[in-house]
Parts: structure tokens; C-alpha cells; sequence
């Protein structure tokens, strides 16, 4: 090894707290960093891979019965490669040793064998029997939650008779991907499933024979997918189409979009954080080297040492430090992605393993790293390239101080000598005292933002489950009833309050602005299910017009009083418009409200329900679900309370381990920044305060000229990360945003309050473990030492 | 007439050498026109008050330093017409520095020191023959916080020279020890001047040191006051101050 070498390994030893440091907050980019763009494109992959081997569709539409020969016509718009129609529906499951009922989404097999689209594929058992009429392939996490094998028994009741059914096997499909059922918010895999049944005994028990009411079809490479989704609808129009769609549409895809794209926010807000950190820090470090060793540097030269050797020599060092940082990120981010996985694995039904983040990933999360530590060093580097000879040779200047308007505002305010001390050296680097209250202020803001997701959560939960949707179950209708069929709902045991609700799919447009969303119709007087305005009070469905939540109202840009074209995809799916009577809160969905009469004056129609709320009585639940079982009619159920819990225990585990993680970055990023500022400020001015104790100054009253610069930074660093803390949450709030759910921001003192509470202590703790160097100071050896 | 024969070569030769420091506010003149000639093989003492130029003028000829006017040969070399490039390759080539306050690397021993530059020399002698010949062979692996200043020195002397250069150039070499173990170093830079040939040049406070050379300059402002030829010279440790 050259002798530069063993100068580079031993400076680096001798650095090793502050290059820990350093290296922490590094690791905790590129961990980050490798753990979501790792698990992006792990998951764009895989999801990509399944799609094309088991045949994912384009486009999906639904109606209420078309004829089988009209697929031929279907196969003829231009751009369509191929084409599956199915008969599909939902009913009422009653699960051997269950309560309470399940629901079953109900997916016809062709008689000739597999789907030419959405493939599923066979995990265990067999696919049913052409021709047997009591045999069905169920979803593997409903037939996993619920412990069945081939073989096992089911009950549902199709079309208002209870028929079993026989296992014969397990099934994945990409169209289930995110298996969610109607009017969850979560996946509840024992309380809904997937259920492939040959299509002549499905048309049969839904009566759908010689029909078919679902459509699924590809594209030809080059295809106008907007122009053969409208050929689709004007094909379809005259069957009770519901408007065909893209995947943009598709629930599942849809959902995995969602957490892609968390997953690519998260990859461009927070590494950078660190990464900037990271270059602050390196640059505070390695100029410090360089300033300290000015006539190492000037030695170098005088022996025959180039420019770039030296700069090289510098760069090297803080390579060192990065390949630490990368070494520790790479394990952790590794890590990440492991549990990551997992929570995927439980979430998403992939048939294989979703874990693989790529070699690339690896190296551009590495390349990233010593990228930042380059940059960090660079300028240091350079200032040593730079640094003449002859000049490096003879010690430095001091460094000006000269009187400015900030003395005299300080002589005014009659300090003592140390506090001016700190107040002038903080004013003498101003740039430097910045960023080290920036990047405590990160500090701070990483705790807030990662903190006000509790309180965002507890405010869903409140609006949604508190105040809006108040009912204990909804029983779902699998055609519209009638108002009457609210009085047999009543009657059902342990229900002691019912209202109806009713559902229309429909476009609002606004010029060229246009949206699907589900209209929700609802009675005057409803009590159990409420609209909820921004205020956070019961809003009454307006006589005329609709209700729109803030997202829905932002999207198709319109503000109460204005006008919106509302094209029903039910009914006799008219158009029609209508005023925005007003905008409200909702945090599930595109909501949008109409009065229950309204609608069904538009309709031209009696009185009709879709949806009965409930509430129940608690000591009667388990004859209410032994009554549902048989109910006729019934698409599928929800119990709210379930949802709530489920929804619950899962953000609880998911907050308890951000907590941690969050609370872990904030302390790296403290220590590291006040450890390394301190650290620097003990060596610049070990001779200054070595004077001062010689003068007679005590260790406690030297040690304050020390930490007080940094507790003053500390300080000044709180307000402005909590700004930054509230800016990073709406990011993060922007960033979680979909048409499926969006996250309220809520900012509470208290989440202030504990984030620089955090901050406070670590800081605390690494400006002791400075001052313990400096009790330790040679006073002697310090003031021989030539600069 | 002189005997052409008989005169050593001429290593470093300047012409109206020029150093202004401009600060800003007043020019400072460093060196003022100055006309000089080193031959080889020859021990010159350069003396003279502080700020009366022999640094920057060493530091000039070692290739440390620009010129603000004039101009600089080492041998056919015109040093002044080089670029930072090829001055960092003539250093490398053929110069040897000695500093006031040694300028050990702290974190590298001292057989480390003087690998420092036998790692990028052409033809050095190893560190441990460099470190022998002054005496030091010993304490090699010692680190410079565990030498006196007088071994400190004589490590960097040892690197100085380990690379075998041309010139060697010495910034105050015995500035910062006391007499006698200012001697010690002296006879090394004595030892090697004998033996090698090695073109010196010494910058000193002490008057008394010009008596081992072989010429002895002047300076005063930054111009050369007097140069005087010593037609006998003191063994380093017949020298007190």
C-alpha cells in the first residue's frame, strides 16, 4: 500500500464518528431509495409478467343481459384482438361454521375449456366439469383463509336458491390481483371470494341463458383505446350497458396503480432529503479536513504530488465514508424491501414471489450514494487542488471579522462574552449555520410528516365510520327493489332501524372535463348513512342538484351554482343536467349525492332502493346473518363494524412500523448533523476555548460557548421544521391522493410537539458526546500545535 | 579570463526575478530584480532580515511559486514559461524541500513519511537508506508525534532526498531546534551535499551557518545585497550560535 493510501485508511479511522454518522444518513437514502424504487419496478414487473401470461385485458365493460351472438359484432371493431364474454354476478355465501355470511363474485368458465382472456391459473385441484353443475374453482386466499381444500362443500344462494357447491380446486387471476369486495375498504379474503363456475350452470342459476352480462376484450398493438371503448358502448347500448372502460378502471389494477405510485413519490421526496444532507455534511467534514491540513496539502505539492492527486486524496476519503453508507443502505434497504414484500404478499395475490429488486436497482442506489458523497467532497477537493504551494505552506489568515450592524445590535444588548461568541460565529458563517438548521429542521419535518398519518387516519375513521356511514350493515340488493322492500328488510331479526339507498353509475362532464363515478341516492330523512359537509356537519341531499366531494368538484372544476351534465349508465341512461348544490368531505371515493326522490323523478320511476343501511342489535347479530343466508335477491353484504376493525388493526401495525422507522431517520439525521457540527466548531476552536480555560473559564461555561451555537441552531431549527413538516405531509397527502381514497391533513400541536421533542433529545445527546471530547482537551498539546 | 574548465555548471540562473504581492490595498515587492546564479554541486547560504525575499525566491526556484516578472532556468529549463503541471513534474523530478516546522505527515511513521515520496519518485533509494544516512535508522517506525524536533527534521530531510534530486532547498531547516540539535541536521544536509553532490541551498537566520558554505548571499529588500565566496568552510560542528 502507498503511503497516500495508509494517510487516506488512518484519517479515515481517526474520523470514524463523524464518518459513521455521515454514512448513517447516506444508508438511510439509499435504503429508502432501493426499497421503493426497488419494489417499483419489482412490482411493475411482476405485474406486467402476469398480465401478459395469463392474458389481461384492455378493456372491460358490463350490461344487464346482452345476447351471446353480439360478441361476434363485438369481434369486429376495429383494433380488437380478442374477445370473452361471461356471465358474471354476486351472491350471498353461507360458509360451513360461519356466521356470518360471505360473498361471492361469481365468474363463468366456458364450456370449451379456459378463458381465452383473464386466465386463471390453478394452484391446486382441477377446474370443474364442463358439464357438472354443482362444481366450482374457488380464489387460493378465500380458500386459505377459510382452511378449505378440494373437496369441501359451500353454500350459496343463487338467485334465491341455496345450492351447494363442491370445491374441486384453487385459483389465481390477474383481475384479482387486490381481491377487494363491494363496499369494503380493505381485502377480506374470508368474507369474499372469487368463484369460477362452468358457464351452463351459472347462466342457469342466474338465468342468463343463450346471454351474457360481462365483457372483456384486447387490443391490437396500435389500437384507439378511446375509440373502441365508444364503438364497444354504441355496440352494447341497447342491452343496459354500464359504459366500458379501460384498466385505468379496473379495481384491482387500479389499486396496484395507487401503490406504484406511492411508491415512485416516495422514491423522489424522501432520498432526496438525505441525499442532501449527505452532501452538506461531507462538505462540512472534508472542508474541515482540508483547512486543517493546509501544509499536508502544500507537503504534497512541494514533493511532486499533482493537483489531482491531492484533490483525488480528498475525494477518496469521502468515498470511504460513502462505501460505509452504501454498504449499511444496501443491507437495510435490502431488509426494507423484504418486509415490504411480505406486506405485499399479503395484500396483493400474485402467483409468484413479488421480491427481486434487480441488480440494476442495486447499482444505481450505489451509484447514487457515491454521487452524493462526491458531491459533497467536491468542493473541498477542489479548494485543495486549488490551493497554491507556496501558500499552503505558510498558515492561513484569520478569518475576518469585521464590525457590522449585527455587533452593534449585539453591544446593545449588553451580552456576556461567550454569548457573543456564539451570536458573532453563527453571523460569520451565516451559509453554514443555515444549512445545519436546515437539515435539523428536515429532521423535524420527517417526525411531522410521518407522525400527522396517525391523526389523518383517526380523522378518516372519524368522518367516515362516525359520522357518515353510521349503519352496522349494509345488505347489498342484487337488482333494484322497491320501497316496499324496505318493510321485509325491517322485519329481518336484530334490525331495528333500515333506510334505502340506491347507486347509479353515470359520467359528469363539465366541458371537456369528465369523470365515472357512482351517483349515491339518499333519502330526506337519513340518519344511519349521512353526507357530511366540510364543516363537519350532517348535509341534507339537496331537493335539486348534486353534491360533490372537494376531489371530485377540483377534478371536473366546478364550484356550487354551476351546472353538470350527468349521463346515467343505468336505467334508461339518459342525460341529463344538473346545478352543484354544494361540495362535501369524503375521504373514500369520488362521492357524489343526490336526493332519493330526485333521482328517481329523473328516472321516470317509482320509488327504488339498491342499497338497505341497517342498525342492529347487537344480541340478535347472529339471526340476522342466519336470515341473510336465505334472503333471495341479495348481492353481497358489509358489515361496517368488521371493515372498521379491519381497517384499523392493519394501519395500526403499518403506523407502530413507520413510527419506528421515521423515528430512527430523525435521530440519524440529528445526530449526524449536530455531532458533525459540533465536532467541527470543537476543532476550529480548540484553541480559542483552550485560551479561555486557561484564562480560568470553567469546562461548563467553555462548554456553553460550544453547545450554545449549536442549541441556538437547534432552536431556530424547530419553527421552520414544523413548515417544512407540514409542507413534506400535504406532498405526501398530494402524493397518496387517487380516486380511491385520499388523506386528510391533519396537523395537531402535538405532532409539533413530539417531533421536536425527538429532535431535541438526540441533539442533546450528541452535542454531550462532543462536549466530552472537549472536557478531555489537552490544553497544553492545543496550544503548541501550529495551525 | 576565467577559467571556463575549471567553473562548475550553472543549475539555477534568474533574470530581473520579480515577486509583487498585491493585496488589495498596497503592492508588497517580495523580490525586486533579482540576478543570481546557483552552480552545482555548491552549499549556498542565503541570509538576510525577514521579508527580505529568500523564501519566496526558494520557493520560487523549487517550482512552489509564479514570478510576477522576470524569468528562471534550471539548467536549459525556462521555469517561468511552465505551467502548474510541469512545475508539480519538476518538483517530482529534481527537487528536494526542507521546511522550518518538518511538515511530517502526523497519521504516516516515519519510514511512511519518506514513502510518501519514493512511491511516485523515478529512481529513489528506499526509505531505509534514506532514513540511515541521517542517522535514523532506528526510529523508523516511529510516528512524528514520538520524535524530537531534531529527528523530525531529520526524517523530512531523509524525504527530501530519498528521491536522489538535483537540488535540495531549505527553508529555515534548524529555525526551530536549539544549537546543538540544529548541528545534527546540519551535518546531515552536509553529508549529503559531500557525498551525493547535491546542489543546496539553505535560507537562515543564523549568521554563523554561512560558514560552512560554499557561497553565501545576501539579501536585503528584495534585492541581493552581497555575495561572498568562502575560501575555507567550518565543519557543521565547529559552528555554534
Amino acid at each position: 500500500m502507498r503511503a497516500l493510501e495508509k494517510k487516506l485508511f488512518r484519517d479515515f479511522r481517526r474520523l470514524w464518528a463523524q464518518g459513521l454518522a455521515i454514512a448513517l444518513v447516506l444508508a438511510c437514502g439509499v435504503s429508502i431509495f432501493l426499497m421503493s424504487f426497488g419494489m417499483f419496478v419489482a412490482l411493475t414487473d411482476t405485474r406486467a409478467a402476469y398480465y401478459e401470461r395469463n392474458r389481461f385485458a384492455d378493456i372491460f365493460a358490463q350490461v344487464r343481459r346482452a345476447p351471446r351472438s353480439l360478441a361476434a359484432e363485438i369481434a369486429a371493431i376495429e383494433g380488437v384482438r380478442t374477445v370473452e364474454v361471461r356471465v358474471t354476478g354476486s351472491a350471498i355465501l353461507d360458509l360451513p361454521g360461519k356466521i356470518e355470511s360471505a360473498v361471492g363474485q361469481f365468474i363463468s368458465l366456458p364450456s370449451g375449456g379456459l378463458p381465452r382472456l383473464n386466465v386463471p391459473l390453478l394452484r391446486s385441484g382441477r377446474f370443474p366439469d364442463p358439464l357438472a353443475t354443482d362444481e366450482v374453482v374457488v380464489n387460493e386466499p378465500f380458500a386459505q383463509a377459510n382452511g378449505y381444500q378440494p373437496g369441501d362443500v359451500i353454500h350459496a344462494n343463487l338467485n334465491g336458491s341455496v345450492r351447494p357447491l363442491t370445491i374441486t380446486g384453487t385459483a389465481l387471476t390477474p383481475e384479482f390481483i387486490y381481491t377487494i369486495g363491494p363496499g369494503d375498504m380493505m381485502p377480506d379474503n374470508e368474507g369474499f371470494g372469487i368463484i369460477w363456475m362452468p358457464e351452463p350452470s351459472l347462466a342457469a342459476a342466474v338465468d342468463m341463458g343463450g346471454a351474457f352480462n360481462d365483457v372483456a376484450l384486447t387490443l391490437l398493438r396500435g389500437a384507439n383505446a378511446a375509440e373502441v371503448i365508444d364503438a364497444l358502448d354504441a355496440l352494447l347500448d341497447p342491452y343496459g350497458a354500464q359504459g366500458a372502460h379501460g384498466r385505468d378502471l379496473q379495481l384491482s389494477n387500479a389499486f396496484i396503480d395507487g401503490e406504484l405510485k406511492q411508491l415512485r413519490s416516495m422514491a423522489y421526496v424522501l432520498p432526496p432529503v438525505f441525499f442532501g444532507i449527505t452532501v452538506f455534511l461531507v462538505n462540512m467534514v472534508i472542508g474541515r479536513i482540508v483547512a486543517l491540513e493546509r501544509s499536508e496539502i502544500g507537503l504534497m505539492k512541494a514533493i511532486g504530488y499533482s493537483d489531482t492527486e491531492v484533490s483525488l486524496h480528498y475525494l477518496a476519503l469521502s468515498v470511504l465514508i460513502a462505501t460505509v453508507g452504501i454498504i449499511a443502505g444496501v443491507g437495510l434497504g435490502t431488509w426494507f424491501s423484504r418486509g415490504l414484500a411480505q406486506l405485499y404478499a399479503a395484500f396483493f395475490n400474485f402467483p409468484y414471489l413479488i421480491f427481486s429488486v434487480n441488480a440494476q436497482v442495486y447499482i444505481i442506489s450505489c451509484a447514487l450514494g457515491f454521487a452524493t458523497a462526491a458531491l459533497g467532497a467536491i468542493r473541498a477537493a477542489l479548494a485543495a487542488a486549488r490551493l497554491p504551494p507556496a501558500v499552503a505552506m505558510s498558515p492561513p489568515a484569520p478569518p475576518r471579522y469585521t464590525h457590522s450592524l449585527f455587533d452593534r445590535f449585539l453591544a446593545l444588548l449588553s451580552l456576556g462574552q461567550p454569548t457573543i461568541m456564539i451570536l458573532r460565529n453563527i453571523s460569520r458563517w451565516p451559509f453554514r449555520a443555515g444549512l445545519t438548521a436546515l437539515g435539523l429542521a428536515l429532521a423535524v419535518a420527517v417526525l411531522v410528516a410521518s407522525a400527522f398519518f396517525e391523526d389523518a387516519l383517526d380523522e378518516m375513521v372519524d368522518t367516515s365510520f362516525y359520522l357518515a356511514n353510521r349503519q352496522d350493515a349494509m345488505l347489498i340488493l342484487s337488482q333494484a327493489a322497491p320501497r316496499e322492500a324496505l318493510q321485509e328488510i325491517a322485519r329481518l331479526p336484530g334490525v331495528m332501524q333500515v333506510e334505502g339507498a340506491q347507486f347509479h353509475g353515470a359520467i359528469l362532464r363539465n366541458g371537456h372535463l369528465e369523470k365515472r363515478v357512482a351517483i349515491e341516492g339518499r333519502p330526506a330523512d337519513a340518519e344511519l348513512a349521512q353526507i357530511v359537509g366540510k364543516d363537519k356537519r350532517p348535509v341534507p341531499p339537496p331537493d335539486n342538484g348534486v353534491l360533490l366531494s372537494e376531489r371530485l368538484a377540483w377534478q371536473l372544476d366546478v364550484a356550487p351554482g354551476d351546472d353538470v351534465t350527468v349521463e346515467f349508465l343505468t336505467g334508461r341512461r339518459e342525460t341529463t343536467t344538473v346545478p352543484v348544490a354544494g361540495i362535501i368531505k369524503s375521504y373514500i371515493g369520488l362521492a357524489a349525492y343526490m336526493h332519493s326522490e330526485n333521482l328517481d323523478r329523473l328516472m321516470r320511476r317509482s320509488e327504488r332502493l339498491d342499497v338497505a343501511n341497517l342498525m342492529l342489535d347487537q344480541a340478535a347479530e347472529d339471526e340476522f346473518h342466519a336470515a341473510v343466508k336465505d334472503l333471495p335477491g341479495l348481492a353481497g353484504t358489509v358489515m361496517l363494524g368488521d371493515t372498521l376493525e379491519a381497517f384499523q388493526e392493519t394501519i395500526e401495525q403499518n403506523i407502530d412500523i413507520s413510527t419506528v422507522i421515521y423515528v430512527a431517520i430523525a435521530v440519524l439525521i440529528t445526530v449526524g448533523v449536530t455531532y458533525n457540527s459540533a465536532r467541527i466548531q470543537l476543532s476550529e476552536r480548540a484553541r480559542d476555548l483552550a485560551s479561555l480555560r486557561i484564562l480560568g473559564f470553567t469546562n461548563g461555561e467553555v462548554s456553553y460557548i460550544l453547545i450554545g451555537e449549536t442549541a441556538v441552531l437547534v432552536l431556530l431549527a424547530q419553527p421552520l421544521g414544523w413548515v417544512l413538516g407540514s409542507a413534506l405531509a400535504a406532498a405526501m397527502v398530494a402524493g397518496f391522493e387517487s380516486d380511491l381514497y385520499s388523506i386528510p391533513l391533519v396537523l395537531n400541536r402535538d405532532t409539533f410537539a413530539w417531533a421536536s421533542t425527538v429532535v431535541l433529545i438526540a441533539s442533546a445527546v450528541a452535542a454531550l458526546l462532543v462536549r466530552r471530547r472537549l472536557d478531555r482537551l489537552d490544553l497544553i498539546e492545543v496550544m503548541k500545535t501550529r495551525e | 579570463m576565467k577559467d571556463t574548465a575549471r567553473e562548475p555548471a550553472i543549475v539555477f540562473r534568474t533574470e530581473g526575478l520579480t515577486k509583487v504581492y498585491d493585496t488589495g490595498e498596497v503592492k508588497v515587492y517580495a523580490l525586486a530584480g533579482v540576478d543570481l546564479e546557483l552552480h552545482e554541486g555548491e552549499l549556498t547560504v542565503l541570509l538576510g532580515p525577514s521579508g527580505s525575499g529568500k523564501s519566496t525566491l526558494l520557493n520560487i526556484l523549487g517550482g512552489l511559486d509564479h514570478a510576477t516578472e522576470g524569468r528562471v532556468w534550471f539548467r536549459d529549463i525556462e521555469l517561468t514559461k511552465m505551467g502548474n503541471r510541469a512545475l508539480t513534474q519538476f518538483r517530482r523530478d529534481y527537487v528536494g524541500f526542507i521546511f522550518q516546522f518538518y511538515n511530517l505527515v502526523a497519521s504516516l511513521s516515519a519510514r511512511e513519511n519518506v514513502a510518501l515520496v519514493t512511491d511516485i519518485a523515478a529512481d529513489p533509494m528506499t526509505p531505509e537508506e534514506a532514513l540511515d544516512i541521517v542517522g535514523l535508522g532506528h526510529r523508523m517506525d516511529h510516528f512524528p508525534a514520538e520524535l524530537s524536533g531534531g529527528e523530525q527534521q531529520r526524517v523530512a530531510i531523509a524525504r527530501a532526498i530519498a528521491k536522489r534530486p538535483e537540488v535540495l532547498l531549505c527553508d529555515e531547516p534548524t529555525g526551530a531546534l536549539d544549537s546543538k540539535t540544529g548541528v545534527q541536521v546540519l551535518e546531515a544536509l552536509d553529508r549529503i551535499n559531500t557525498e551525493f553532490g547535491t546542489t543546496t541551498a539553505v535560507i537562515t537566520h543564523a549568521a554563523e551557518i554561512r560558514k560552512m558554505a560554499h557561497r553565501v548571499i545576501r539579501f536585503q529588500d528584495g534585492r541581493i545585497g552581497s555575495v561572498e565566496v568562502n575560501e575555507t568552510r567550518l565543519r557543521p560542528q565547529d559552528i555554534e550560535w
